[in-house]
């Protein structure tokens, strides 16, 4: 048993659900995501009893690439985020009818795999095939399923492609130039390469422009906020909750141990553009008017003191940068989906059009409430753990990263607890608003539940991680 | 050499069918011929013989192109059923006239001899001048087939005289003669221009920048079905046929030439790239973006003694994606005066299946993985990485990014406007060589070794 089973079930359920019509296109693919979700709880047991589930073999002669999947620690923990929050997405979208459901579930299950194969791939054509392939699904989701006017989400939908499509293929062009040296892209082959440091500075930029325009990191952050608020929740959730850790996980994966001289060489300024990206981020969210793009700039912020984190080049940084992603990963997600809540039943995302709700639905608000807390790292939530373990790594570097980046938090909390107050207390709205139904219920229930568990019992995620991340560490710090 | 003696059989048979009032069965009985014919061709694979004093020679290099040649003429030959539908009476002209240029695009590969070349790339171009101007009482093709005459018959002037010259300063024709003379240490400075002038007359067959100016024109001109065989097997013979020229010639040696090649590459593809983002014309858009892939296959001739796999590669996705993309045009622009991409709004709607063979096929051309359109650009650019050309590889990949643009812009007219009519029918082989040709294109992304191998 192996790694492929996944993407195979992945795969697999995507034709199904495209095959089994629109009225049973969505339980179909939740019966999938949920088979994959199961499936990687298994393999994970099979690796921490010590099996190997990697999977290798040759898959094109000339030029010599390989179909190599590989699950460490760190692999197997962004496949379980990837998994389990597929079909968490999948049951968000429920209450909703989609025209041409059949294509739309697909296309989600579609880019589940190309994203799971992104976090497995260890060879690095295959890794960048699966990481272009999970971009068609999204432009497609966005672009037919979104909302607001055609023409501007067109707009913003095609910015979205061309950039991210422009700065992955210098990374195809890295890749190519790294096959010239190595005569093969096997991640191992590709970490005995001794470049020198100017071809890895080149190298760092490559792979920089790719990742700094998918997590997004100032200054190539433009496309997000219209992506975000123009597509449908569900492709909002995917590429906030999931797409954006491709980039995050590819910059230690493939980033830093490819060109570590570079890395070190140029810490400061890439950590203080993350920096700069959480103040950035926290201070336009502050003047948002619409929920999701409040919600995209806030992401903004997060990610950057993750991207901080990972250029930090510490056990510590690295660490706390996998934990806050995957923490983020899920209250991403389910603030996203409280907005879609609000919207099924305001038909609106102006905060200013809201308010009121809590006297007609305790339940929601105070769920809301706990997932609004959590992303402003409240302790005992998960979120607190990756964020402190991040702002401890940088204080490590220079307290005033540290002190800067912690702005995300004291920023973070006015702007989301001014947006609570808004949209949830205040004088009572016109139109009423239901009660949480038992579906939205269970999905709130069960994100806030995996927050909270590992917010006070983190130890299975990092015991999983670390031993990775130290085998990065030592290939980071192999030649000084 | 069988093969060519059967294709002009087949030719010939087509003409018969004519006259014995067969015209119903034309279509499905050419494709059998020819499958028969391509079955011939691939059990010739492992031979390399050659015939008449060295006039055909058969090598792998010939029998491989030769088959992707006949498959796209295959193809072609099952859209002209529908197309052809109102032409009856000529129905067997026009197949017949295809089947001749078969014949010219297998000899134009497998010679052996300078003047075989000529009379393959005559055949060929002959065949291509009278298609273009087929569609008799529209002014449009009249025009094109005029203008692509004119300027046609002038580059193979040229190509003549280069011919001509060389001969002058080699004293033969054939082509291993040629080679040998040619790596002795003084050469007569005939050669060179010869070899100057034969390129020069075959970038103008292949339409790379600045011999390109004929192609939109006539491109949106001629009747679609003739359009699409110009952008498919007729550039892909022309390139193949450059490549084969140069590299029996030895043209590589020197790096001035390669600098030409690397210059008229970037142009080719800059030039395209740009010139397609402003088109609305769907054969206007599609003529300029293969002038810019033109200049990708172009960077095959950097190192010419270890590309013809990746040339190939390259030629049968292009090809591939381009048939798959004209027989949704095909369709679509079925009885309209133009092909204007007003006429693709809301596709995505009427006609679900045929609009995404069509993204297919564009995110084919625009190199997108897991299409075999990525992966010819992925061998190009290792090759030509290799060969020390990164400057150009890094143009290249800004290319590729401009193309999506306006790939993408018909892609959107799919999916984002609203469907302006209804269209009736469902031509099954039009839709039947739609599947099957984006199948294989996704066949070879998935299986890029099979075909790069061949010729390892």
């Amino acid at each position: 048993m192996n790694v492929s089973l996944i993407l195979i079930i992945l795969l697999v359920g995507a034709f199904a659900t495209f095959l089994a019509g629109d009225k049973l296109a969505s339980k179909v693919a939740l019966f999938f995501g949920l088979a994959a979700a199961g499936a990687s709880i298994v393999l994970l047991n099979h690796y921490n009893l010590g099996e190997n589930i990697g999977f290798i073999n040759q898959w094109i002669t000339q030029p010599n690439i390989s179909f190599a999947l590989k699950a460490d620690g760190l692999s197997m923990a962004m496949l379980l985020l990837t998994t389990v929050l597929t079909p968490i997405i999948i049951f968000s979208s429920f209450g909703n009818d989609y025209k041409n459901s059949k294509s739309f579930y697909a296309l989600i299950l579609f880019m589940s795999f190309a994203m799971a194969g992104t976090f497995l791939a260890s060879d690095g054509l295959l890794y960048y095939i699966f990481w272009e392939l999970s971009l068609i699904p999204i432009y497609f989701i966005a672009l037919i399923w979104g909302n607001g006017d055609v023409e501007e989400r067109k707009k913003a939908v095609v910015k979205f492609f061309i950039y991210t499509l422009a700065g992955s293929l210098f990374m195809l062009v890295a890749f190519v130039y790294m096959y010239q040296k190595a005569g093969s892209l096997l991640l191992e082959d590709l970490y005995k390469l001794n470049l020198t440091a100017t071809e890895q500075l080149w190298m760092f930029l490559a792979f920089f422009l790719a990742y700094a325009i998918k997590i997004p990191l100032i200054p190539f952050h433009t496309w997000q906020a219209n992506v975000y608020q123009k597509a449908p929740t569900v492709g909002t959730m995917l590429l906030s909750g999931i797409m954006l850790k491709m980039g995050l996980y590819s910059v230690i994966r493939w980033q830093l141990p490819l060109a570590p001289l570079a890395a070190k060489e140029y810490m400061y300024i890439f950590i203080g553009l993350g920096i700069a990206g959480v103040i950035y981020g926290s201070i336009v969210a502050l003047k948002q008017k619409d929920l999701k793009k409040l919600l995209a700039y806030s992401s903004l912020a997060h990610v950057g003191l993750i991207a901080a984190g990972t250029y930090t080049l510490t056990l510590d940084g690295l660490r706390g940068a996998v934990l806050q992603m995957i923490a983020h990963g899920f209250v991403v997600v389910g603030l996203f989906y409280a907005a879609e809540i609000i919207f099924r039943r305001y038909e609106t995302r102006a905060i200013a059009e809201m308010g009121g709700i809590r006297s007609q639905s305790p339940k929601f608000t105070s769920m809301f409430l706990i997932l609004v807390l959590a992303s402003v790292a409240l302790p005992t939530t998960f979120n607190f753990i990756g964020e402190f373990t991040v702002l401890y790594s940088l204080s490590q570097i220079n307290i005033w990263f540290a002190i800067l980046g912690g702005t995300t938090i004291i920023l973070g909390a006015y702007y989301m607890l001014k947006m609570f107050q808004h949209a949830m207390l205040g004088e009572t709205n016109t139109k009423s608003f239901a009660d949480v139904t038992i579906n939205e219920g269970i999905t709130l229930v069960l994100i806030i539940g995996v927050l909270f568990f590992f917010g006070m019992y983190p130890k299975p995620i990092t015991d999983l991680i670390t031993p990775s991340l130290e085998e990065i560490l030592t290939q980071i710090n192999r030649i000084n | 050499m069988n093969t060519l003696i059967a294709i002009i059989g087949l030719g010939v048979l087509c003409l018969l069918f004519e006259i014995f009032n067969l015209r119903k069965a034309i279509v499905p009985i050419t494709i059998i011929g020819l499958l028969a014919v391509l079955g011939l061709t691939i059990s010739e694979f492992n031979s390399t013989e050659s015939y008449y004093n060295n006039m055909i020679v058969v090598s792998k290099f010939s029998t491989t192109f030769s088959s992707l040649f006949i498959v796209l003429t295959i193809f072609l030959v099952a859209l002209g059923h529908n197309f052809y539908e109102n032409h009856q009476s000529k129905i067997s002209d026009y197949i017949a006239i295809k089947i001749f240029l078969l014949a010219g695009a297998v000899a134009m590969v497998s010679f052996g001899n300078l003047a075989m070349f000529f009379l393959g790339i005559e055949v060929l171009s002959i065949s291509l001048y009278i298609l273009a101007a087929s569609d008799r009482m529209n002014l449009k093709s009249n025009e094109a087939g005029m203008k692509y005459f004119l300027m046609g018959s002038f580059a193979s002037g040229i190509i003549l005289f280069g011919v001509c010259l060389i001969y002058g300063a080699m004293g033969s024709f054939d082509v291993t003669e040629i080679s040998e003379l040619s790596q002795s240490a003084e050469l007569p400075v005939w050669f060179p221009i010869g070899i100057v002038l034969v390129t020069i007359g075959m970038l103008f067959k292949v339409a790379a920048v600045p011999f390109h100016f004929w192609a939109p024109d006539v491109y949106e001109g001629s009747p679609a079905l003739t359009t699409a065989l110009m952008s498919t097997l007729a550039k892909v013979v022309a390139m193949a046929t450059l490549y084969k020229l140069l590299s029996v010639m030895n043209a590589d040696v020197s790096e001035s030439f390669k600098m030409v090649v690397v210059i008229i590459s970037m142009a080719s593809m800059t030039f395209g790239n740009i010139m397609a983002l402003r088109q609305t014309n769907v054969k206007r858009m599609l003529a300029f973006s293969g002038v810019s892939h033109a200049g990708f296959m172009l960077m095959t001739l950097l190192s010419l003694s270890t590309s013809a796999g990746s040339l190939l590669y390259y030629a049968s996705a292009y090809s591939l994606s381009g048939i798959a993309a004209f027989s949704v045009i095909l369709y679509v622009c079925k009885n309209r005066d133009n092909e204007d991409v007003v006429n693709f709004h809301g596709l995505g709607k009427t006609n679900p299946l045929l609009a995404a063979i069509l993204t297919a096929a564009l995110l084919s051309m625009a190199g997108i993985p897991i299409f075999a359109g990525f992966f010819a650009k992925l061998v190009l650019f290792n090759q030509t990485i290799q060969a020390g050309y990164l400057a150009l590889v890094i143009v290249a990949v800004v290319n590729s990014i401009i193309s999506v643009g306006y790939y993408f812009k018909l892609i959107l007219a799919m999916y984002t406007k609203e469907p302006n009519e209804e269209r009736k029918g469902t031509p099954v082989i039009i839709y039947a060589v739609a599947v099957i040709a984006i199948v294989l294109n996704i066949a070879l992304g998935l299986f890029p070794s099979f075909i790069l191998d061949l010729l390892a």
